[in-house]
């Protein structure tokens, strides 16, 4: 009995919480969207009429290229750089390695968006970075919380691999790529998974540092059209719904593959510190 | 140097010892360690380190900006930014939103996701559409999700037509007293999965012990939940509220998007939402990094008093 009813409570929740994403795509393939209850159901009007018509608002593939841009060189950067740190972090006994470590921790304490006066002054007016993918990139470059998880993922592994490695003569480096790194490999796609998402759905700061057009990420853009355009065109939501499927697919798309890489144990060992 | 550095922290040969030992007393054991960690730490220094002092020092002047390389005169104000930023009652008020916020969104979002987490717990059909359902919001953009919002709870949306006579006048997202909720319960919706992840991890460690005597007492579900979940995740709950805090204090998209730039006279403006206004918008950066700075210390004493609060149990 109570089986049934958790079983039913969750699933009418679950539909609760994927109605948005249904309606958002069905408006979006319709040619008038309707605000009544029937708008919840296709009529059969299907067109891809929306589509064509935000790209000619917004340039959608250049607005893609911009997000894969500006999301592949935070993703490099945290992979390569994030990778070493945490391994340090983890295995390495060396000086500053526990300042390190409490800086890394309070960095996810303080928000960013606190701190986007001053980087705004040190990168868009000292450096003159503004409309540029660098400028974009520089503040995420390396995210702390991968590289908080890549140190517990080294951290789960025993130690006598380790000894035993470095008892072969292997050099730090060689134990990091030979050893450690395959062991973690699974688990190393649930942070480039978490990572991804950062970037890519980030609006304030590249708000802040693009005012060309041609340099904007697709949030960016479709935010701009929201707050600008449409509230002076006929029926804006066709086109605003095409462009927000367009914008979120990707990340919808990786995580709906790779769900089981969202697991509790990565994240929960994540959060446990 | 790679290779020094690594032959040093695997032992280094007996005659040199006394070097390596005063080597090691300095850059540690293994000091390839500094090599590897050095970008990150850069990194850190650059982005976050100066920048929080860079905000402390603008705030203390009359800043303002100008082209880059310019040499200009920013003199020593002391507190007149902050005694600004205090008069101010569109600061004031988008403080008090913040709280408005986390009034709505903490307690939802630890009812909801404990008992989602708690449900989801143990064998149940349906699990990976389950997974995907209560987390696919958090894993989506905001601006695409607000555009659903937007859709839905405007004039003539949806939700209005659903509630006919009943729907509120003015409409959600202009209503004074209806804005900010309508964000909070986006921010709850979107943010969900995550809190039921921490919750359901944290579920694995509640000793399978403790539910068994507490029926063998007599408990029922009921009771069991509230007499051994609820304080068996309590550092969960401590880390869903530090992070729905963080959420409160960086708001800024839903503010600007769903409700037009901070809602009816600022109803909805968050605090990250005036610095952009002060700051970027107005030209005066210096009144902006004194609300940056304010929002840094209090999200700091909160996550103390957490901390403290945490570490006394």
């Amino acid at each position: 009995m109570t089986r049934i009813l958790r079983h039913l409570v969750l699933f009418i929740g679950a539909l609760l919480f994927l109605f948005p994403f249904y309606y958002m795509f069905v408006t979006s393939v319709q040619r008038e969207p309707d605000t009544s209850l029937a708008g919840v159901f296709p009529t059969g009007g299907f067109t891809f009429h929306n589509y064509v018509q935000i790209n000619e608002r917004i340039n959608l593939l250049q607005s893609l290229a911009n997000s894969g841009i500006f999301t592949g060189g935070v993703l490099l950067g945290t992979v390569v750089f994030g990778v070493l740190a945490g391994y340090a972090l983890a295995r390495l006994r060396f000086r500053g390695r526990g300042t390190l470590f409490s800086v890394m921790l309070l960095v996810q304490i303080v928000p960013f968006q606190l701190l986007i006066i001053p980087i705004y002054v040190m990168i868009v007016r000292t450096y003159g970075l503004s409309d540029s993918y660098l400028g974009m990139i520089l503040p995420f470059a390396i995210n702390s919380t991968a590289v908080f998880l890549f140190r517990q993922f080294f951290l789960q592994l025993p130690e006598d691999l380790f000894s035993a490695a470095r008892l072969d003569g292997a050099g730090e480096l060689r134990i990091l790529w030979s050893v450690a790194l395959p062991l973690v490999r699974p688990a190393m796609l649930t942070a480039i998974l978490f990572t991804f998402i950062g970037p890519w759905n980030e609006f304030l700061w590249p708000f802040l540092v693009t005012k060309d057009a041609d340099m904007q990420p697709l949030a960016v853009s479709l935010a701009n059209y929201i707050s600008n355009i449409a509230g002076r065109a006929a029926n804006p939501y066709g086109a605003i719904l095409a462009g927000a499927v367009v914008l979120a697919a990707p990340a919808v798309a990786l995580f709906v593959v790779f769900q089981k890489h969202f697991t509790t144990s990565d994240i929960g060992s994540g959060v446990k510190g | 140097m790679t290779t020094h550095s690594a032959t040093s922290g695997t032992g280094a040969p007996p005659g040199t010892r006394p070097r390596s030992s005063k080597l090691a007393a300095l850059l540690g054991r293994q000091p390839l360690g500094i090599v590897l960690a050095a970008p990150y730490a850069i990194f850190l220094a650059a982005v976050f380190a100066y920048p929080l002092g860079l905000a402390v020092w603008i705030s203390f002047h009359d800043y303002f900006f100008s082209a880059p390389g310019a040499q200009v005169d920013r003199p020593f104000v002391g507190l007149d930014n902050y005694k600004e930023v205090l008069g101010d009652p569109a600061v004031r008020r988008s403080f008090l939103n913040v709280l408005e916020f986390l009034v709505i969104n903490v307690p939802l979002t630890v009812a909801l996701s404990l008992v989602l987490a708690a449900a989801l717990n143990g064998a149940i059909r349906g699990r990976s559409f389950l997974r995907i359902a209560y987390f696919v919001p958090y894993v989506t953009a905001s601006v695409a999700l607000v555009s659903v919002w937007l859709f839905l709870f405007s004039q003539g949306g949806m939700v209005n037509q659903l509630l006919g006579d009943l729907a509120p006048k003015p409409s959600w997202l202009v209503n004074k007293g209806l804005a900010m909720p309508v964000i909070a319960m986006f921010v709850t919706w979107k943010q969900l999965g995550f809190s039921v992840l921490i919750y359901l991890a944290a579920l694995q460690n509640v000793p399978k012990e403790l539910y068994e005597s507490a029926s063998v007492d007599g408990a029922g579900q009921a009771k069991s939940f509230w007499h051994v979940t609820v304080p068996g995740v309590r550092p969960a709950t401590t880390l869903v509220l530090i992070l729905a805090i963080i959420t409160g204090a960086n708001l800024f998209t839903e503010p600007y998007l769903l409700t037009n730039g901070g809602g009816p006279n600022g109803a909805s403006a968050s605090p990250v939402l005036v610095m952009y206004q002060k700051g970027i918008e107005q030209g005066s950066p210096d009144t902006a990094a004194a609300i940056g700075v304010l929002l840094v210390i209090g999200v700091l004493l909160i996550a103390l008093v957490n901390k403290f609060l945490l570490e006394r149990e």
